[in-house]
């Protein structure tokens, strides 16, 4: 608790207005625009998510960056491509996971999201990237409690 | 095919909601939809409920009847009806599948049927109701026979697929078995004797035209002799067979590829569904239902497809299910992930 009081960085200030905007069920359009704005706020969130197996961010750890982040505001398509610490990471399907259950916490749920290891980055690419995009294996992974609870420390044990 | 020719839309009739998760699947009751008994349908959703939802005879609108609910403990995937009506299975991630009957009006949990290693992903009953199959992530698909006293017996396990398996569908007419999966292939088995082992007697991969990516449903039309298949390749794919030459006897008829619907879908593609009159849906993840048929003029190369009507964002969310009402109506029912099912008709423009 003391950690997030004293911890006054910019993200989870960012985050809080992130969830409000997200929750308006009134907004003008059917498709809210994304402005750069929130694509920065996202890219924050995001690089802030712990790794799993190490006390860092993703960030630090130059697994994400804002390069690796594309959206595509019109067709509502995220693309996000990380590149885990070594070819042969364990963690790269758990930190898809956390990249998948973070955003669709932040973002409107139209929008489409793609997740890829960064090409040549690991030994079972087509692999890791199939599962991450298969949609019912995240839907069953995420309700396996032990690989939720791995998650859930990923993303909120900043918080703690 | 009069189709082709009229100018066509798919009208919104209703929106159904309750379902507090994504909807995964629907059944259509296959008894009702005569025309003087209204029409059933059930649904499945990661809400770890069924709900059953019938059309009121004065309304004209569909309700709630029933939530089958405090059963499955995780997602429930699938699920279909026997082919009296009269029962319904259901496939759930807790790896159970389990047989409901309609005992006036409320449904009960007779059977619960145990075996997979891990998520239970589609069901299926035979035409003729004495067999029941089950798929799933431990790659395995069950043959179950079903007893009387809605007993269960687990016949035969089988194994071959290398991958997750999405779907299971029984042949229309013949005790033929269709599964496919993320392993890219459709795998069909038979068993040559009555009382004989099944065996996988082919599998069509992308080596004889097959699909390069998972491969989610796949459906029959009404005569049992074409096959579509769709796939995360974002292509829907036609087979056929010599359906008579199998039916009278003369061994196994293999399945060819008759054409490839690509350029269609830019978004893996979950579920097709092909209708009595020969129109086949798909639902993908681009939240839009695609309706083809087949052309009038066929090429050396045999017959080809067209699109009929595109609805786009037909639902907010991916569409994970499309099936037709087996009624007289040209009536679609489509579920989604966001939560809400529809029901649409096909009708012509004035």
């Amino acid at each position: 608790m003391t950690l997030g009081l004293i911890n006054a960085n910019p993200v989870v200030h960012a985050k809080k207005e992130r969830v409000a905007r997200t929750e308006d069920p009134h907004g003008d359009d059917a498709v809210d625009p994304l402005e750069i704005y929130d694509i920065l706020l996202l890219i924050l969130i995001l690089l802030d998510i712990r790794d799993p197996e190490h006390p860092y961010s993703l960030e630090q750890l130059s697994v994400l960056s804002e390069e690796s982040i594309t959206v595509d505001e019109k067709l509502g398509r995220i693309l996000i491509t990380f590149t885990p610490t070594i070819q042969h990471c364990s963690m790269a399907t758990v930190i898809g996971l956390c990249l998948r259950v973070k955003l669709k916490e932040c973002f409107p749920p139209h929008f489409k999201v793609d997740i890829k290891v960064a090409p040549g980055s690991h030994a079972d690419e087509e692999s890791v990237n199939k599962l991450l995009n298969d949609k019912e294996r995240v839907a069953a992974a995420l309700e396996n409690p032990n690989l939720r609870q791995l998650v859930d420390e990923c993303l909120y044990s900043n918080e703690l | 095919m009069e189709l082709l020719d009229a100018n066509l839309e798919l009208k919104e009739i209703q929106k159904l909601q309750g379902h507090t998760d994504r909807v995964w699947s629907l059944a259509w009751n296959p008894a009702t939809s005569a025309a003087d008994v209204p029409s059933v349908f059930a649904s499945c959703s990661g809400d770890k409920t069924v709900r059953i939802w019938e059309q009121s005879p004065s309304t004209r609108s569909w309700d709630c009847k029933a939530v089958l609910e405090e059963t499955h403990t995780r997602t429930v995937r699938s699920c279909a009806w026997s082919p009296s009506g009269k029962l319904l299975a259901t496939a759930s991630f807790d790896a159970t599948t389990a047989i409901w009957e309609n005992v006036g009006g409320d449904f009960e949990c007779v059977s619960t049927l145990e075996g997979h290693e891990n998520e239970v992903k589609s069901v299926s009953w035979n035409a003729s109701g004495s067999l029941l199959v089950t798929c799933g992530r431990d790659k395995t698909v069950w043959i179950w026979e079903v007893m009387p006293g809605n007993e269960f017996e687990c016949i035969q396990v089988l194994q071959g697929h290398t991958q997750d398996v999405k779907m299971v569908r029984w042949h229309p007419t013949m005790d033929i078995l269709f599964s496919c999966s993320y392993d890219n292939t459709i795998k069909v088995w038979w068993s040559e004797d009555d009382d004989g082992d099944w065996s996988c007697v082919q599998t069509l991969g992308e080596s004889n035209h097959g699909h390069s990516s998972t491969v989610w449903s796949l459906d029959f039309n009404a005569k049992g002799d074409k096959l579509v298949t769709c796939s995360d390749d974002l292509t829907l794919k036609i087979w056929e067979a010599d359906i008579p030459r199998m039916q009278s006897g003369d061994g196994y008829a293999p399945w060819n590829h008759l054409c490839t619907l690509s350029g269609y879908h830019d978004r893996t593609i979950f579920s097709v569904h092909w209708s009595r009159e020969g129109i086949i849906a798909s639902g993908a993840a681009d939240d839009a239902v695609r309706l083809f048929a087949q052309s009038k003029d066929g090429s050396m190369n045999g017959p080809s497809y067209q699109l009929l009507l595109k609805k786009e964002k037909a639902h907010d969310m991916d569409i994970n299910s499309v099936q037709w009402c087996p009624g007289e109506k040209r009536l679609l029912a489509s579920a989604s992930d966001d939560g809400t099912i529809k029901v649409w008709e096909l009708a012509t423009l004035s």
